[in-house]
């Protein structure tokens, strides 16, 4: 399980977080995102991982967030700032999976192994 | 070219502004099975007569290509509102061939469905970016908490574009539209049965206030 602080992500363009998420995922690895993605890099990271679905090889991705916080700060709000996203789980979907999933908890359980 | 094709535009929108004609490109978007398609014809069934948008089937990734229809009149609260109606492919983050073969498919038409269902999820995506709002339909029995929800919500919120809840298959003895609006209490929610017809002028007359 690999987690990755907010910091490094901070540092990172959208497309190179999405390729380092997908090249760990698909090694088996689980991800864990400090500050998450935006939505909009959700999204893209969802339409990446279709075209790299193979049967038999891959067949995507679990990935648990909660929604973004609302409203942002005041200047965030003037200067158009985005919302940021919250902490995110991500593993190969043949490996996590959701058991239950509140406003305040995520439990996931996870498979080691073949 | 693109000056007076953005003038040919702003002319149009300014003329609708001041004959308060109301039209709006809507996607029904939503996980698999949420009942997209089986919405989506009752809509077309109730204001434009017989048309269907497509079969609706307990096979998830029934629709793999996006269907549209356009100028779709809805009439509700002493207004109307002209539609351009999507039904997108259901949303997914993964998409495993042997989930269809369990529904008794064989394994090549199961791969050949896997194949076309994750080209659909694009395809569903790209239309985010062309859309003034959105419908998300949710099935009422299964838990709101999904990422594909959750997506879809704060694309929309980010973009600043209306988006509708869609609390669906409130006939079954599980639904629980009361664990949605709790889910996303900072949007509307209409509790219907698509199937069954149940309080779907509710939801016309939400749809005309919300994208009208």
């Amino acid at each position: 399980m690999d987690l990755i602080s907010g910091e490094k992500l901070e540092k990172m363009t959208s497309m190179e977080k999405i390729r380092l998420i997908l090249d760990k995922v698909k090694n088996g690895k689980i991800v864990v995102l400090e500050s998450g993605l935006t939505s909009d890099e959700e999204v893209r990271l969802i339409e990446m991982t279709m075209t790299e679905i193979r049967v038999d090889e891959f067949s995507g991705i679990e990935i648990e967030s909660y929604p973004s916080k609302k409203g942002g700060s005041f200047l965030d709000r003037i200067f158009g700032r985005s919302l940021k996203g919250r902490m995110t789980v991500i593993g190969p979907a043949n490996q996590i999976r959701t058991i239950e999933k509140d406003k305040y908890q995520i439990s996931t359980k996870v498979s080691v192994g073949d | 070219m693109g000056i007076f094709s953005s003038l040919k535009e702003s002319l149009g929108s300014w003329i609708n502004r001041i004959f308060k004609k109301k039209r709006a490109k809507i996607g029904l978007y939503g996980p698999p099975n949420a009942g997209k398609t089986t919405l989506a014809n009752r809509i077309l069934h109730d204001w434009s007569g017989d048309e269907s948008f497509g079969e609706a089937s307990p096979i998830p990734h029934e629709t793999r290509r996006a269907m549209r229809k356009e100028g779709v009149v809805i009439n509700a609260n002493g207004s109307s509102i002209e539609l351009d109606i999507v039904d997108t492919p259901g949303m997914a983050t993964k998409v495993d061939f042997k989930e269809f073969m369990a529904f008794g498919l064989s394994e090549g038409e199961s791969k050949k469905r896997a194949k076309e269902a994750t080209e659909g999820v694009i395809e569903a995506i790209k239309w985010l970016d062309d859309l003034d709002g959105v419908l998300l339909v949710m099935d009422s029995t299964e838990d709101p908490y999904t990422q594909v929800n959750v997506v879809v919500i704060g694309n929309m919120e980010a973009r600043k574009l209306p988006l509708l809840i869609v609390a669906n298959k409130m006939d079954l003895p599980d639904a629980s539209p009361a664990r949605i609006k709790a889910a996303f209490p900072q949007h509307a929610m209409v509790p219907i049965s698509a199937l069954e017809g149940s309080n779907i002028d509710n939801l016309y007359q939400a749809i005309a206030a919300h994208f009208g």
